[in-house]
């Protein structure tokens, strides 16, 4: 047990404020070398260059990717898996220096290396860096992971199995019990009955409140409280309220004369009532954005159709709607995303730990931390990746809702 | 008879009530159904946090109780002194404060210069740089766990607050690129380019112009990098849940929540205090945080 004590209180701030002079300095000496050193690599890359030109562009594309692509296909082989260091890992240096020729090879090169473009890379470089160490590196540690049978009988030593658990996340079951189907099917459900009821409530609450009203501020503040508390009390919060005998949600089910309902143990209960939570925590976000796009709506194009006759209806429908579209498609594209992946609700929720309850997140969560079978889970995650992936660049090409994004 | 005739005969009260005065206006029945209909909604979402203050407020033996009141009858602070005094929670809230402020700092700096060569500078690379920052954000969060917990504890930085420090910066950063480019955008180059032929330096037209300009997406990228780090459960899960002097004060709540039986109110205190504060900020910056987020991402 420790206390507040001004030890504590001064150790955890020396501690995190040298953490911060650390990351400042290093970000500083990152930026100075990365401008110091783009002049005379930029002379360096135009050399190369000249010598080169007699091979053509397309022969040179060719050998550096290559270059690159080996260097990228050792990495992922070179990190270490369980305890014993991969084979390949004495070899690094070599794979470095592929990088770098191939690099140099491609045309490309004489544009990166441009004297002029110094100040953006020196500007993105300490990002960079950030997210080789701490999202390219764990993409790469996983995507080894993935080829090998990296669980609690195989820990020290795992072997190689090649695209094995790949075949096996469709075929076998990825929990104890469940297979990938009936998990994906409900996390589809559990996303589009959210997405749905965020979006058509938000849109309802939106249209109560654009007008000129008496206590509309106060409305509004107190709407938006569910998105203001920090999710996990939110959760755990409701995960009270959904006790057996004392939540409040049975309680007031029985003074309605209803019978009370096993929320927690049930499993299509449980779902429902995660359902309620997640439709509770999110109304909010969606309802403000589109408060806010109505706002941006000129009355003007409800007059003149008001002049012309036009239904509450069908006003709605062929001006609120076409004009909210700019606002409302990257916040469903967004809702998607963050229902799909969020993880305290379905996680909090379920304190039986259903693995019926698991959407693909949580089940995700539970393959690597509980039962720790890091090779199916990491094979699994790609799979949950590239079903997210696909569907965001469906819906961005269908809706065209990114578009001027690039220029 | 026209129309306008029949606008100018007198109506009843009755009538009144429910034809609106002009056609740009709602009937106060309408308007009366709108109020109703608002409030039935407040209610809904305040009341399952007004019940964590009930809860919080109930003395220790009456914790279990089917009681719906919201302040029961024989309230005490008692739950509120035992969290304060009688259990580590004030050292869980202050490890929180001291990360996630560090942690938003240092993504913000990070986010804002990048950002500022995404949307001045054609560059190779940049096309695929902005789809990959997206596309980092379809990561399912569980997926970088492991290789994270591996990394750190290879670099000695499992249960201290200096990795989850840099996870977290580093993890709030492609978002916050996003939202920054989109916003400076906006700032017309001219501006910079006067400067510039002033014979001020890039990075200080940056520094000087194109910051003092950007702060409201500024203060909107530091609350949503600190929000993000204040809420993270799995994170500090995995990099400090076994040294539970360096807990946040979501690890708390949640082993608080975990003995539901004994411990509800102390819970439910905990929680109150921690989310009043992060609340009141909250509902003060939300225009900003909405203008913010709509701008990121419609106007590209």
């Amino acid at each position: 047990m420790r206390f507040l004590t001004p030890d504590v209180f001064i150790g955890a701030l020396r501690e995190v404020g040298s953490t911060v002079v650390f990351i400042v300095v290093g970000t500083a000496l990152l930026e100075l070398a990365t401008y110091l050193a783009w002049t005379p690599l930029s002379r360096f890359s135009q050399w190369v260059n000249q010598r080169l030109q007699f091979l053509g562009n397309k022969v040179r594309y060719a050998l550096a990717t290559l270059l690159i692509g080996g260097a990228g296909v050792f990495a992922v082989g070179a990190i270490s898996v369980g305890q014993t260091p991969s084979p390949w890992s004495p070899y690094w240096p070599w794979a470095l220096v592929a990088l770098v020729i191939g690099l140099f090879i491609s045309p490309t090169a004489v544009q990166i290396f441009h004297w002029r473009l110094r100040l953006p890379y020196m500007l993105l470089m300490p990002a960079l860096v950030g997210l080789v160490l701490l999202v390219i590196y764990p993409l790469l540690w996983e995507l080894n992971v993935s080829m090998t049978n990296l669980n609690p009988r195989h820990f020290k030593s795992p072997d190689f199995v090649g695209l094995r658990n790949y075949i096996d996340v469709f075929t076998k079951p990825v929990l104890k019990q469940v297979t990938f189907f009936p998990v994906f099917l409900h996390t589809i459900l559990w996303t589009v009955i959210n997405v749905v009821f965020h979006v058509s409530g938000g849109m309802g609450l939106a249209l109560l409140l654009n007008r000129k009203m008496r206590l509309r501020g106060l409305y509004r503040t107190l709407l938006v409280f569910p998105w203001a508390i920090p999710q996990p009390v939110a959760c755990l919060a409701w995960l009270g309220e959904f006790h057996y005998e004392y939540g409040f949600v049975n309680i007031m089910l029985q003074q309605i004369g209803l019978e009370p309902i096993q929320w927690l143990s049930n499993p299509t209960w449980n779902f429902v009532a995660m359902c309620i939570t997640n439709i509770w925590l999110g109304i909010p976000f969606m309802m403000v954005i589109i408060l806010g796009g109505l706002q941006s709506i000129s009355n003007e194009f409800y007059e003149a159709a008001e002049m012309d006759g036009a239904s509450p209806w069908q006003m709605f429908r062929s001006i609120t709607v076409p004009l909210l579209r700019p606002v409302l498609t990257p916040a469903i594209v967004l809702g998607t995303v963050w229902t799909f992946t969020n993880f305290n609700v379905p996680f909090f929720i379920n304190q039986n730990e259903l693995e019926t309850s698991d959407t693909l997140v949580t089940a995700l969560f539970r393959s690597a931390f509980q039962y720790f079978n890091l090779g199916d889970a990491a094979a699994f995650a790609f799979v949950v990746f590239g079903i997210l992936l696909i569907f965001s660049v469906l819906y961005i090409r269908v809706s065209g809702g990114l578009k001027g994004v690039y220029e | 008879m026209t129309s306008t005739d029949m606008q100018r005969k007198p109506q009843s009260a009755w009538a009144r009530f429910f034809k609106p005065r002009s056609s740009r206006e709602d009937s106060p029945f309408k308007r009366l159904l709108i109020h109703l209909a608002l409030i039935l909604s407040c209610v809904i979402a305040v009341y399952p946090v007004l019940r964590i203050v009930s809860v919080s407020l109930r003395p220790g033996d009456r914790l279990l109780s089917t009681s719906l009141a919201i302040i029961p009858p024989d309230a005490t602070l008692e739950a509120y002194k035992t969290v304060l005094f009688d259990k580590e929670f004030p050292v869980w809230v202050w490890n929180s404060i001291v990360i996630t402020t560090a942690t938003a700092v240092v993504g913000v700096v990070l986010a804002a210069t990048s950002a500022y060569a995404f949307s001045r500078w054609k560059f190779p690379g940049r096309s695929p740089g902005l789809v990959f920052l997206l596309s980092t954000q379809m990561l399912p969060a569980p997926m970088m766990m492991v290789p994270i917990y591996i990394l750190a504890s290879k670099l000695g930085l499992t249960n201290t607050y200096r990795g989850l420090v840099i996870a977290y910066s580093v993890t709030s950063v492609p978002f916050s690129i996003w939202i920054l480019k989109g916003y400076y955008d906006t700032i017309p180059r001219e501006l910079e380019e006067a400067a510039l032929i002033d014979g001020v330096s890039r990075l200080s037209a940056f520094w000087r112009i194109v910051l003092p300009l950007s702060t409201p997406a500024l203060a909107i990228v530091f609350l949503f990098s600190f929000m993000s780090a204040w809420t993270d459960y799995l994170l500090a899960r995995v990099m400090i849940a076994s040294e539970r002097s360096l807990w946040t004060w979501v690890l708390g709540v949640r082993d608080f929540q975990g003995q539901f039986q004994t411990q509800w109110g102390l819970f439910s205190a905990a929680s109150v205090m921690v989310a009043i504060p992060v609340m009141a900020l909250f509902l003060y910056s939300s225009k900003w945080l909405i203008s913010g987020l709509t701008l990121g991402s419609v106007k590209g």
